[in-house]
Protein backbone atom coordinates (compact mmCIF):
# COMPACT_ATOMS: atom_id res chain seq x y z
CA UNK A 1 0.00 0.00 0.00
CA UNK A 2 1.25 3.48 -0.82
CA UNK A 3 -0.27 4.70 2.44
CA UNK A 4 2.77 3.62 4.43
CA UNK A 5 4.13 7.16 4.60
CA UNK A 6 0.79 8.73 5.57
CA UNK A 7 0.91 11.18 8.48
CA UNK A 8 -0.19 9.92 11.87
CA UNK A 9 -2.96 12.51 12.23
CA UNK A 10 -6.18 12.38 10.18
CA UNK A 11 -6.00 14.34 6.97
CA UNK A 12 -6.77 18.03 7.27
CA UNK A 13 -9.21 17.97 4.37
CA UNK A 14 -11.06 14.85 3.40
CA UNK A 15 -12.29 16.34 0.14
CA UNK A 16 -9.23 15.14 -1.74
CA UNK A 17 -10.45 11.55 -1.53
CA UNK A 18 -11.69 10.54 -4.97
CA UNK A 19 -14.85 8.55 -5.62
CA UNK A 20 -12.69 5.85 -7.20
CA UNK A 21 -10.63 5.63 -4.01
CA UNK A 22 -13.83 5.38 -1.94
CA UNK A 23 -15.17 2.71 -4.26
CA UNK A 24 -11.94 0.72 -4.10
CA UNK A 25 -11.64 0.75 -0.31
CA UNK A 26 -15.26 -0.15 0.39
CA UNK A 27 -15.21 -2.83 -2.31
CA UNK A 28 -12.14 -4.34 -0.65
CA UNK A 29 -13.82 -4.30 2.76
CA UNK A 30 -17.01 -5.74 1.26
CA UNK A 31 -15.07 -8.57 -0.38
CA UNK A 32 -12.80 -9.54 2.52
CA UNK A 33 -14.91 -9.10 5.67
CA UNK A 34 -15.71 -12.77 6.27
CA UNK A 35 -17.18 -14.01 9.53
CA UNK A 36 -19.48 -11.11 10.38
CA UNK A 37 -18.20 -8.13 12.33
CA UNK A 38 -17.84 -5.91 9.27
CA UNK A 39 -17.54 -2.92 11.61
CA UNK A 40 -14.11 -4.12 12.78
CA UNK A 41 -12.98 -4.39 9.15
CA UNK A 42 -14.33 -0.89 8.49
CA UNK A 43 -12.40 0.54 11.41
CA UNK A 44 -9.25 -1.22 10.24
CA UNK A 45 -9.62 0.12 6.70
CA UNK A 46 -10.93 3.65 7.32
CA UNK A 47 -9.11 4.58 10.53
CA UNK A 48 -5.93 2.54 10.67
CA UNK A 49 -5.06 2.05 7.00
CA UNK A 50 -6.55 5.04 5.14
CA UNK A 51 -6.62 7.51 8.06
CA UNK A 52 -9.77 9.10 6.69
CA UNK A 53 -11.21 9.26 10.23
CA UNK A 54 -9.85 9.17 13.74
CA UNK A 55 -11.23 6.78 16.37
CA UNK A 56 -13.45 9.44 17.93
CA UNK A 57 -15.19 10.25 14.66
CA UNK A 58 -15.47 6.56 13.75
CA UNK A 59 -17.10 5.84 17.12
CA UNK A 60 -19.57 8.63 16.40
CA UNK A 61 -20.46 7.04 13.03
CA UNK A 62 -20.92 3.69 14.80
CA UNK A 63 -23.22 5.11 17.44
CA UNK A 64 -25.38 6.90 14.84
CA UNK A 65 -25.64 3.61 12.92
CA UNK A 66 -26.64 1.64 16.02
CA UNK A 67 -29.67 3.81 16.69
CA UNK A 68 -31.06 3.65 13.17
CA UNK A 69 -32.69 0.88 11.18
CA UNK A 70 -30.44 -0.64 8.56
CA UNK A 71 -27.28 -2.64 9.07
CA UNK A 72 -24.32 -1.17 10.90
CA UNK A 73 -21.98 -1.97 8.02
CA UNK A 74 -24.04 -0.22 5.36
CA UNK A 75 -25.04 2.65 7.67
CA UNK A 76 -21.40 3.36 8.51
CA UNK A 77 -20.51 3.17 4.81
CA UNK A 78 -23.19 5.78 4.02
CA UNK A 79 -22.15 8.14 6.84
CA UNK A 80 -18.45 7.79 6.06
CA UNK A 81 -19.01 8.24 2.32
CA UNK A 82 -21.07 11.37 2.95
CA UNK A 83 -18.35 12.93 5.12
CA UNK A 84 -15.72 12.13 2.50
CA UNK A 85 -17.52 13.16 -0.69
CA UNK A 86 -21.14 14.10 0.04
CA UNK A 87 -24.08 12.28 -1.51
CA UNK A 88 -22.01 10.75 -4.32
CA UNK A 89 -19.54 9.45 -1.76
CA UNK A 90 -22.32 7.90 0.31
CA UNK A 91 -23.90 6.20 -2.71
CA UNK A 92 -20.50 4.95 -3.92
CA UNK A 93 -19.57 3.52 -0.52
CA UNK A 94 -22.96 1.79 -0.18
CA UNK A 95 -22.80 0.17 -3.62
CA UNK A 96 -19.17 -0.87 -3.18
CA UNK A 97 -19.58 -2.50 0.23
CA UNK A 98 -22.70 -4.35 -0.95
CA UNK A 99 -21.52 -5.53 -4.36
CA UNK A 100 -19.38 -8.56 -3.38
CA UNK A 101 -22.06 -9.91 -1.01
CA UNK A 102 -24.75 -9.31 -3.64
CA UNK A 103 -22.84 -11.34 -6.26
CA UNK A 104 -22.09 -14.04 -3.67
CA UNK A 105 -25.76 -14.38 -2.73
CA UNK A 106 -26.99 -14.33 -6.35
CA UNK A 107 -24.60 -17.17 -7.22
CA UNK A 108 -25.67 -19.02 -4.05
CA UNK A 109 -29.29 -18.57 -5.15
CA UNK A 110 -28.57 -19.90 -8.64
CA UNK A 111 -26.88 -22.99 -7.16
CA UNK A 112 -29.51 -23.53 -4.44
CA UNK A 113 -32.29 -23.08 -6.99
CA UNK A 114 -31.13 -26.00 -9.17
CA UNK A 115 -33.48 -28.98 -9.08
CA UNK A 116 -32.25 -31.36 -6.40
CA UNK A 117 -29.71 -28.90 -5.00
CA UNK A 118 -31.82 -28.14 -1.95
CA UNK A 119 -31.66 -31.81 -1.06
CA UNK A 120 -27.94 -32.32 -1.69
CA UNK A 121 -26.76 -29.07 -0.12
CA UNK A 122 -29.24 -29.39 2.74
CA UNK A 123 -26.93 -31.47 4.92
CA UNK A 124 -24.01 -29.02 4.70
CA UNK A 125 -26.35 -26.05 5.28
CA UNK A 126 -27.81 -27.72 8.38
CA UNK A 127 -24.27 -27.77 9.78
CA UNK A 128 -23.77 -24.14 8.75
CA UNK A 129 -27.04 -23.11 10.41
CA UNK A 130 -25.99 -24.79 13.65
CA UNK A 131 -22.61 -23.04 13.66
CA UNK A 132 -24.27 -19.76 12.65
CA UNK A 133 -26.55 -20.01 15.69
CA UNK A 134 -23.46 -20.23 17.88
CA UNK A 135 -21.76 -17.36 16.05
CA UNK A 136 -24.78 -15.06 16.31
CA UNK A 137 -25.30 -15.97 19.97
CA UNK A 138 -21.64 -15.16 20.66
CA UNK A 139 -21.86 -11.84 18.79
CA UNK A 140 -24.89 -10.71 20.77
CA UNK A 141 -23.48 -12.10 24.02
CA UNK A 142 -20.43 -9.86 23.56
CA UNK A 143 -22.51 -6.81 22.65
CA UNK A 144 -24.79 -7.41 25.63
CA UNK A 145 -21.91 -7.84 28.06
CA UNK A 146 -20.42 -4.55 26.89
CA UNK A 147 -23.52 -2.38 26.69
CA UNK A 148 -26.17 -3.66 29.10
CA UNK A 149 -26.30 -2.32 32.62
CA UNK A 150 -28.90 -1.96 35.32
CA UNK A 151 -32.31 -3.38 36.10
CA UNK A 152 -34.19 -1.47 33.38
CA UNK A 153 -32.00 -2.92 30.63
CA UNK A 154 -32.70 -6.47 31.81
CA UNK A 155 -36.43 -5.70 31.84
CA UNK A 156 -36.40 -4.35 28.27
CA UNK A 157 -34.37 -7.26 26.90
CA UNK A 158 -36.72 -9.72 28.60
CA UNK A 159 -39.81 -7.79 27.46
CA UNK A 160 -38.66 -7.91 23.82
CA UNK A 161 -37.86 -11.63 23.98
CA UNK A 162 -41.12 -12.54 25.76
CA UNK A 163 -43.15 -10.30 23.46
CA UNK A 164 -41.90 -12.09 20.37
CA UNK A 165 -41.21 -15.66 21.41
CA UNK A 166 -43.89 -16.17 24.08
CA UNK A 167 -46.72 -13.72 23.39
CA UNK A 168 -46.13 -13.84 19.60
CA UNK A 169 -46.74 -10.11 19.26
CA UNK A 170 -44.69 -9.53 16.12
CA UNK A 171 -41.57 -7.42 15.67
CA UNK A 172 -43.28 -4.07 14.77
CA UNK A 173 -45.50 -4.14 17.87
CA UNK A 174 -42.66 -5.06 20.20
CA UNK A 175 -40.31 -2.52 18.63
CA UNK A 176 -42.84 0.30 18.99
CA UNK A 177 -44.20 -0.58 22.46
CA UNK A 178 -41.00 -1.69 24.22
CA UNK A 179 -38.97 0.90 22.31
CA UNK A 180 -41.26 3.72 23.47
CA UNK A 181 -41.24 2.49 27.07
CA UNK A 182 -37.44 2.26 27.04
CA UNK A 183 -37.03 5.76 25.61
CA UNK A 184 -39.43 7.12 28.23
CA UNK A 185 -37.58 5.27 31.00
CA UNK A 186 -34.37 6.98 29.88
CA UNK A 187 -36.10 10.33 29.23
CA UNK A 188 -34.12 13.51 29.74
CA UNK A 189 -34.18 14.18 33.46
CA UNK A 190 -31.98 17.17 34.03
CA UNK A 191 -33.08 20.68 33.24
CA UNK A 192 -31.60 21.95 29.98
CA UNK A 193 -27.93 22.67 30.41
CA UNK A 194 -25.14 23.81 28.15
CA UNK A 195 -24.56 21.14 25.49
CA UNK A 196 -21.71 18.81 26.28
CA UNK A 197 -18.80 18.92 23.93
CA UNK A 198 -18.63 16.13 21.38
CA UNK A 199 -15.58 14.70 23.16
CA UNK A 200 -17.32 14.41 26.51
CA UNK A 201 -20.33 12.85 24.88
CA UNK A 202 -18.27 10.25 23.05
CA UNK A 203 -16.31 9.39 26.18
CA UNK A 204 -19.61 8.89 27.97
CA UNK A 205 -20.41 6.09 25.52
CA UNK A 206 -17.57 3.93 26.79
CA UNK B 1 -42.17 -11.96 -12.15
CA UNK B 2 -45.60 -11.29 -10.66
CA UNK B 3 -43.97 -11.53 -7.23
CA UNK B 4 -41.75 -8.45 -7.80
CA UNK B 5 -44.13 -5.86 -6.26
CA UNK B 6 -44.64 -8.12 -3.22
CA UNK B 7 -40.87 -8.60 -2.85
CA UNK B 8 -40.33 -4.83 -2.89
CA UNK B 9 -43.08 -4.28 -0.32
CA UNK B 10 -41.94 -7.02 2.04
CA UNK B 11 -38.21 -6.25 1.99
CA UNK B 12 -38.72 -2.49 2.13
CA UNK B 13 -40.90 -3.04 5.21
CA UNK B 14 -38.49 -5.52 6.84
CA UNK B 15 -35.54 -3.17 6.44
CA UNK B 16 -37.09 -0.71 8.88
CA UNK B 17 -37.23 -3.38 11.59
CA UNK B 18 -33.47 -4.02 11.53
CA UNK B 19 -32.67 -1.93 14.61
CA UNK B 20 -29.17 -2.82 15.74
CA UNK B 21 -28.79 -5.52 13.09
CA UNK B 22 -30.54 -7.93 10.77
CA UNK B 23 -31.37 -10.55 13.41
CA UNK B 24 -34.02 -8.25 14.91
CA UNK B 25 -36.09 -8.59 11.75
CA UNK B 26 -35.76 -12.39 11.48
CA UNK B 27 -39.03 -13.38 13.23
CA UNK B 28 -41.02 -11.00 11.01
CA UNK B 29 -39.03 -12.14 7.96
CA UNK B 30 -40.05 -15.70 8.73
CA UNK B 31 -43.72 -14.69 9.04
CA UNK B 32 -43.64 -12.84 5.71
CA UNK B 33 -41.53 -15.28 3.66
CA UNK B 34 -42.80 -18.58 5.05
CA UNK B 35 -46.33 -18.01 6.36
CA UNK B 36 -47.74 -15.09 4.36
CA UNK B 37 -46.13 -15.42 0.91
CA UNK B 38 -44.98 -19.08 0.92
CA UNK B 39 -41.79 -18.12 -0.94
CA UNK B 40 -39.65 -20.55 1.08
CA UNK B 41 -40.17 -23.23 3.71
CA UNK B 42 -38.93 -22.53 7.23
CA UNK B 43 -35.99 -24.85 6.66
CA UNK B 44 -35.11 -23.20 3.33
CA UNK B 45 -35.15 -19.77 4.96
CA UNK B 46 -32.79 -21.06 7.64
CA UNK B 47 -30.51 -22.40 4.87
CA UNK B 48 -30.52 -19.09 3.01
CA UNK B 49 -29.93 -17.08 6.18
CA UNK B 50 -27.04 -19.41 7.03
CA UNK B 51 -25.56 -18.97 3.57
CA UNK B 52 -25.52 -15.25 4.32
CA UNK B 53 -23.22 -15.96 7.26
CA UNK B 54 -20.65 -17.40 4.83
CA UNK B 55 -20.68 -14.29 2.64
CA UNK B 56 -18.24 -11.41 3.05
CA UNK B 57 -19.72 -7.97 3.60
CA UNK B 58 -23.21 -7.36 5.00
CA UNK B 59 -24.60 -10.81 5.87
CA UNK B 60 -28.18 -9.59 5.42
CA UNK B 61 -27.54 -9.52 1.67
CA UNK B 62 -29.14 -12.96 1.99
CA UNK B 63 -32.29 -11.04 1.00
CA UNK B 64 -30.87 -11.10 -2.55
CA UNK B 65 -30.82 -14.91 -2.50
CA UNK B 66 -34.47 -14.94 -1.46
CA UNK B 67 -35.22 -12.67 -4.42
CA UNK B 68 -33.12 -14.83 -6.73
CA UNK B 69 -35.02 -17.96 -5.68
CA UNK B 70 -38.42 -16.30 -6.09
CA UNK B 71 -37.96 -14.23 -9.30
CA UNK B 72 -34.40 -14.86 -10.53
CA UNK B 73 -32.04 -11.92 -11.09
CA UNK B 74 -34.68 -9.15 -11.18
CA UNK B 75 -35.94 -10.52 -7.86
CA UNK B 76 -32.45 -10.44 -6.35
CA UNK B 77 -31.93 -6.87 -7.53
CA UNK B 78 -35.22 -5.47 -6.22
CA UNK B 79 -34.83 -7.24 -2.87
CA UNK B 80 -31.37 -5.76 -2.38
CA UNK B 81 -32.53 -2.27 -3.42
CA UNK B 82 -35.71 -2.40 -1.33
CA UNK B 83 -33.77 -3.60 1.70
CA UNK B 84 -30.80 -1.21 1.58
CA UNK B 85 -31.89 1.99 -0.18
CA UNK B 86 -34.85 3.36 1.90
CA UNK B 87 -33.06 2.94 5.24
CA UNK B 88 -29.96 4.31 3.50
CA UNK B 89 -31.74 7.60 2.82
CA UNK B 90 -32.88 7.73 6.45
CA UNK B 91 -29.31 7.20 7.66
CA UNK B 92 -28.04 9.83 5.23
CA UNK B 93 -30.57 12.39 6.49
CA UNK B 94 -30.05 11.67 10.18
CA UNK B 95 -26.28 11.68 9.68
CA UNK B 96 -26.47 15.22 8.30
CA UNK B 97 -28.79 16.41 11.08
CA UNK B 98 -26.73 14.73 13.81
CA UNK B 99 -24.83 17.83 14.95
CA UNK B 100 -28.04 19.81 15.17
CA UNK B 101 -29.73 17.00 17.09
CA UNK B 102 -26.96 17.25 19.67
CA UNK B 103 -28.87 19.93 21.58
CA UNK B 104 -32.06 17.87 21.52
CA UNK B 105 -32.16 16.13 24.94
CA UNK B 106 -34.17 13.17 23.61
CA UNK B 107 -31.35 12.13 21.29
CA UNK B 108 -29.45 10.59 24.20
CA UNK B 109 -32.68 9.03 25.52
CA UNK B 110 -33.36 7.36 22.17
CA UNK B 111 -29.80 6.05 21.95
CA UNK B 112 -29.83 4.79 25.51
CA UNK B 113 -33.31 3.30 25.34
CA UNK B 114 -33.02 1.51 22.00
CA UNK B 115 -29.79 -0.25 23.03
CA UNK B 116 -31.40 -2.92 25.24
CA UNK B 117 -34.44 -3.18 22.94
CA UNK B 118 -32.17 -3.93 19.97
CA UNK B 119 -30.41 -6.63 22.00
CA UNK B 120 -33.74 -8.10 23.11
CA UNK B 121 -35.01 -8.19 19.52
CA UNK B 122 -31.78 -9.87 18.38
CA UNK B 123 -32.07 -12.51 21.10
CA UNK B 124 -35.70 -13.09 20.12
CA UNK B 125 -34.63 -13.47 16.48
CA UNK B 126 -31.88 -15.83 17.50
CA UNK B 127 -34.34 -18.01 19.44
CA UNK B 128 -36.63 -18.12 16.39
CA UNK B 129 -33.67 -19.00 14.18
CA UNK B 130 -32.23 -21.55 16.60
CA UNK B 131 -35.51 -23.46 16.78
CA UNK B 132 -35.10 -24.49 13.12
CA UNK B 133 -31.30 -24.70 13.18
CA UNK B 134 -30.73 -26.73 16.34
CA UNK B 135 -32.50 -30.03 15.78
CA UNK B 136 -30.48 -32.61 17.73
CA UNK B 137 -27.39 -33.22 19.82
CA UNK B 138 -24.93 -32.76 16.93
CA UNK B 139 -26.31 -29.39 15.81
CA UNK B 140 -26.45 -28.32 19.47
CA UNK B 141 -22.79 -29.30 19.91
CA UNK B 142 -21.78 -27.43 16.72
CA UNK B 143 -23.53 -24.31 17.97
CA UNK B 144 -22.03 -24.58 21.44
CA UNK B 145 -18.47 -25.12 20.16
CA UNK B 146 -18.80 -22.14 17.81
CA UNK B 147 -20.22 -19.97 20.60
CA UNK B 148 -17.31 -20.64 22.97
CA UNK B 149 -14.73 -20.37 20.18
CA UNK B 150 -16.03 -16.96 19.11
CA UNK B 151 -16.34 -15.63 22.65
CA UNK B 152 -13.00 -16.90 23.94
CA UNK B 153 -10.64 -17.07 20.94
CA UNK B 154 -9.54 -14.67 18.22
CA UNK B 155 -10.10 -17.22 15.43
CA UNK B 156 -12.13 -16.00 12.46
CA UNK B 157 -15.71 -17.30 12.92
CA UNK B 158 -15.92 -18.20 9.23
CA UNK B 159 -13.65 -21.18 10.02
CA UNK B 160 -16.34 -22.61 12.29
CA UNK B 161 -19.07 -21.84 9.77
CA UNK B 162 -17.13 -23.80 7.12
CA UNK B 163 -16.36 -26.49 9.69
CA UNK B 164 -20.10 -26.73 10.31
CA UNK B 165 -20.64 -27.22 6.57
CA UNK B 166 -18.14 -30.10 6.48
CA UNK B 167 -19.54 -31.80 9.59
CA UNK B 168 -23.07 -31.29 8.30
CA UNK B 169 -22.21 -32.68 4.86
CA UNK B 170 -21.02 -35.98 6.33
CA UNK B 171 -23.13 -36.30 9.46
CA UNK B 172 -26.45 -34.53 8.90
CA UNK B 173 -27.75 -36.11 5.70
Amino acid sequence: MSEAAAPSAPRESKRDVSLLEIFGEFLLIGATSFGGGVVAYLRDGLVRKKRWFDDVEFLELTSISNTLPGLNATNIAILAGDRLRGFAGAATALVAICLPAFLFMVVAGIIYGQPGARHSSGAALRGVAAAATGLLAATWFKIGKKSLSGFYDAVFVLAAVMGINYFKLGVPTVLIVVGALAIIAYRPRRTPQPAETEDEWIRSLH
Amino acid sequence: MDQIPALIRVFGYLSFLTIGGGMAAFPEMKVQIVDVHHWLSAEELTHVYSTGQMSPGPNMMMVAEVGQLVSRFPGALVCALAFFVPTGFLTFGVGRAWKKLEKWPWRASIQRGLGPVAIGLAVAGLITFGKTAVTGWLTFALGLITFFAVVYTKLNPVLFILGGAVVGYFALR
